[in-house]
């Protein structure tokens, strides 16, 4: 209990040491720092419009940094929920294109499991290569980003690509009718509902199940694992398969609810902002879902910084990067603040 | 003693949330003499060291250095005072060369090192040194107690006037142990150095130190010279009243079951050099086997391979009559479990929980889980509250992290979990590393437990004595071969001793 504790005070401390290295970066820009917190918050939250915005942006950023949790948590450091990502939406594009005709669920369904498990896939040989190979897996993972958008670019641009999309090449579409709907009159799509609905699950998983346990066994010490007699390769596996079809289900999301079809928006940096919001997170797959919203508040919030107080774009990066750095320096502090150390109860 | 003694501990108090560790400790160490600090596992001996190296920082009290008031903060500061440490694990940086650990270690260090200067002072003093090593040798290449003879000369060459020992013998042989502990007292002799010696070991005590402390609990019990004292009386400083665990007298079993069979079994170092070759081993119900010998002679491997860690190059492991892949499923049908040395590197996992890392056998069995695959934590902490209070775990907690707690408690915390179950062959190494005696009774009567219920038991050690008094028949493993077999009856110390040494 107390260790929850322990984890939402350092948290919420990083948070707010952060908002002050902001509001000391944004002062040298010339600007109030009130005011640029204001229009962030109005931005991010500030209006059912604006949630919306953050909504649709949080939807992906909750799959994407499962691709980085899942494998965390059995002690490897993927960054590869970008290309995943790419792979999950350009064979879900590839699928639906192929069979567009068939009713509309059967495509829906055979995008998610084509994409999700080619992404899964994907990732899972970055596992593969780390057991078995001892290739590092944060390089590995990081170059296949690379490979997964290089093929996209050269099928949106050579054999796949739809004659009409001029100065955005793009795949033929998968078809109207297929493609996700939105929750209500929102323009919020029910690709939210998945996001949350994976990290639920993925949660459930890892801290009421046994795979959950014997991941964290194998995570913490694999000779420990190994001594058990836990069947490790399959857990590593299959903790990097789950990672890659989450990051992969974001890119069949882009999609089938955004696109309609496969381009460069795939690419467009959630499966690196996954990385953030995993780590921010701890790996915890719950705790996920709220730093997603908060992250993508503070992307969602970009423009109206852009125009309203003339700060570059690049602005939101900056405050991103300024909270990793707090997030991550404060994991130094587990352990060593006294009143938040857990009570005994038997000596 | 009239003389001022060179280091005071003073009431020192230390709290870690609020489990008290250390209440009012006061200690006195001699200049130029040898004094031990005694204790059963937890009692804080390990706790008070690190608060005079300001590794710790104490809640309260006083150290005094050369009579004057010291603040020591922080490990540098000890070390520039001249109070140097060997710690319970190694602290050698693994892939560096022993000239480049010793210089790294020294406070103020410069920003740029003049490297070829550096080695040529540090090879002028190897020759004061009790022991000489090629300073450009790396790390790797040292067996344990050649790095436990490193750690020392490392803080002799940082000038080093008080040395603090933490169970520096646990990793070396008898034989090692006594080298590296004459040559230490030696260096006493002369005044020039005073060392503090945490240790387990009576025969140590008696032999070496020249004053005894002794703590209970946290609670300081008291001090004495150790020419007025006598092992017992000191056992019975260490634990109070209680009495120690009787070991059962040994069952005879009538028909010989073979339970294990090891046939031909090759295995490879990490270098690729073969550690263990065509080996065969029987293992029979209801026996220990013991297996003898100076480490690095392929107990490891052997360990690792039966644990499911390494996979032998050759030969054929086969359980009741069928071929073992130490795969989890197997281990529970043939009730096979395995604990190797070092717990928290081999065998639990530092920050999950006492009550997890107690549950690793068992969390996927029916009475811990629902529908299969749901884990019942409930289940699993009543578990491990039951046998903390079993085995006398000091812990915090069933919550607390198991890299937490004291080296000998983590051990107790690994053998309840391997020894509370049904068992048909158990494989132990060392598992009375960093006991205390008490522990260790208890300990060897669960194993002959074991035995007299039927397991068949593969102890692996290097302390004679141990398998001397546990096992029913015994081998000298040497160089990767077990080179003799006797018993404890008929045993020749002089020609197991021949054996060990190979040859
Ligand atoms: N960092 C820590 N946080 C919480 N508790 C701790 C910490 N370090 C030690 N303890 C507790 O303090 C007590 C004393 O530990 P210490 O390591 O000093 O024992 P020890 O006398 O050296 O025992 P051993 O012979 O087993 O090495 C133990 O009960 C241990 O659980
Ligand atoms: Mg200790």
């Amino acid at each position: 209990m107390l260790k929850t504790v322990e984890i939402w005070c350092l948290s919420l401390g990083a948070l707010l040491l952060s908002m002050l290295l902001i509001a000391a970066f944004i002062f040298t820009t010339g600007n109030s720092p009130s005011e640029v917190f204001h229009s962030l918050y109005r931005g991010a939250f500030g209006s059912w419009f604006s949630w919306q915005n953050t909504l649709v942006r949080a939807a992906p950023l909750m799959l994407t940094a499962l691709c980085t949790a899942l494998p965390a948590r059995v002690g490897l450091i993927v960054i590869g929920g970008e290309g995943a990502m790419v792979v999950g939406g350009l064979t879900a594009a590839i699928t639906g294109i192929a069979i567009q005709d068939a009713p509309s669920f059967m495509v829906m369904s055979a995008m998610m499991i084509v994409g999700g498990g080619c992404a899964g896939l994907w990732i899972l040989a970055v596992g593969a290569l780390r057991h078995y190979r001892n290739v590092n897996e944060t390089i590995s993972s990081l170059l296949l980003n690379y490979i997964a958008i290089a093929v996209l670019n050269f099928l949106v641009v050579g054999v796949l690509k739809d004659p009409a999309t001029l100065n955005n090449p793009s795949t033929y579409s998968i078809g109207e009718k297929n493609m996700i709907t939105s929750i209500g009159d929102s323009s919020v799509h029910w690709g939210l509902v998945y996001g949350l609905v994976v990290c639920l699950a993925m949660w459930f998983v890892a801290r009421r199940t046994t795979f959950g346990f014997a991941a964290d066994v194998t995570g913490g010490n694999i000779r420990a694992a190994r001594l058990v007699g836990l069947p490790v390769a399959k857990i590593v596996l299959l903790s990097c398969f789950l990672g890659g079809a989450a990051a992969g289900l974001a890119g069949v999301i882009e999609i089938a609810a955004i696109q309609g079809r496969a381009n460069s928006s795939l690419n467009a940096g959630y499966g690196y902002a996954g990385i953030l919001v995993a780590f921010l997170a701890r790996h915890n797959p719950l705790a996920i879902i709220p730093y997603a919203l908060l992250l993508g508040g503070i992307q969602a919030s970009g423009g109206l910084l852009q125009r309203a107080h003339d700060l570059p774009d690049a602005t939101v990066a900056v405050f991103q990067g300024i909270i990793f750095m707090m997030i991550l320096s404060s994991e130094m502090l587990y352990g060593r603040i006294k009143f938040l150390q857990p009570k005994s109860m038997i000596s | 003693m009239t003389e001022q003694p060179i280091l005071e501990a003073l009431s020192i108090c230390k709290q870690f949330g609020d489990v008290r560790v250390l209440n009012n400790i006061s200690l006195k160490l001699g200049r130029g003499t040898v004094h031990a600090l005694l204790g059963e596992n937890g009692a804080g001996k390990s706790t008070l060291v690190k608060c005079i190296m300001g590794y710790y920082r104490p809640d309260d009290g006083q150290l005094l250095f050369e009579g004057r008031e010291a603040q020591i903060v922080s490990p540098e500061q000890a070390t520039a005072l001249g109070i140097g440490m060997v710690y319970q694990h190694f602290t050698l940086i693994p892939n560096m060369s022993i000239a480049e650990n010793i210089v790294l270690s020294r406070p103020n260090l410069p920003a740029v090192i003049n490297w070829p200067a550096e080695i040529s002072q540090l090879e002028q003093r190897m020759g004061e040194m009790p022991f000489q090593f090629e300073l450009r040798r790396s790390i790797n290449s040292l067996s344990a107690g050649e790095k436990q003879k490193v750690e020392i000369i490392k803080q002799l060459l940082l000038n080093a006037k008080v040395l603090i020992l933490d169970e520096p013998t646990s990793v070396l042989t008898p034989t090692e142990a006594d080298e590296v502990l004459d040559k230490i007292y030696q260096l006493t002799r002369d005044g020039k150095l005073s060392v503090l010696i945490i240790t387990h070991k009576f025969r140590e005590v008696m032999k070496y130190a020249d004053d005894v402390t002794v703590l209970r609990k946290g609670e300081y019990i008291g001090s004495a010279k150790v020419a007025d004292v006598d092992p017992e009386k000191l056992a019975k400083m260490m634990v109070g009243e209680e009495t120690l665990t009787q070991a059962p007298s040994r069952a005879s079993h009538k028909n010989r079951r073979c339970v294990v069979q090891i046939d031909k079994l090759t295995v490879n170092n990490e270098q690729g050099l073969a550690a263990i070759s065509n080996l065969d081993l029987e293992l029979y119900a209801g026996e220990i086997i013991g297996i003898a010998g100076v480490s690095g002679n392929g107990q490891k491997q052997l360990t690792e391979v039966l644990g499911g860690q390494r996979a032998p190059l050759s030969g054929q492991l086969r359980v009741n009559g069928q071929a073992f892949g130490a795969s989890r499923r197997e281990m529970v049908e043939h009730q096979f479990y395995c604990l190797p040395e070092e717990p928290l590197r081999n065998a639990c996992v530092a920050n999950l929980s006492v009550a997890d890392n107690i549950a690793l056998r068992k969390f996927d069995s029916p009475a811990f889980t629902s529908m299969k695959w749901i884990v019942k934590r409930k289940a699993i902490r009543d578990f491990a509250l039951d046998l903390i209070q079993q085995y006398k775990i000091r812990t915090a907690g069933p919550e607390q992290n198991i890299g937490a707690l004291s080296g000998g408690n983590v051990q107790r915390a690994v053998l309840a979990r391997e020894l509370a179950q049904a068992l048909s062959v158990l494989v132990v190494s060392n598992p009375c590393f960093g006991l205390d005696f008490k522990a260790v009774a208890d300990i060897r009567a669960r194993l002959l437990e074991a035995r007299n219920q039927g397991t068949a038991v593969l102890l692996l050690s290097e302390d004679l004595d141990e398998i001397l008094e546990l096992s029913d028949r015994f081998f000298v493993i040497s160089g990767g071969q077990l080179v003799y077999q006797t018993t404890p009856q008929e045993a020749d110390l002089q020609t197991i001793g021949r054996y060990m040494g190979g040859h």
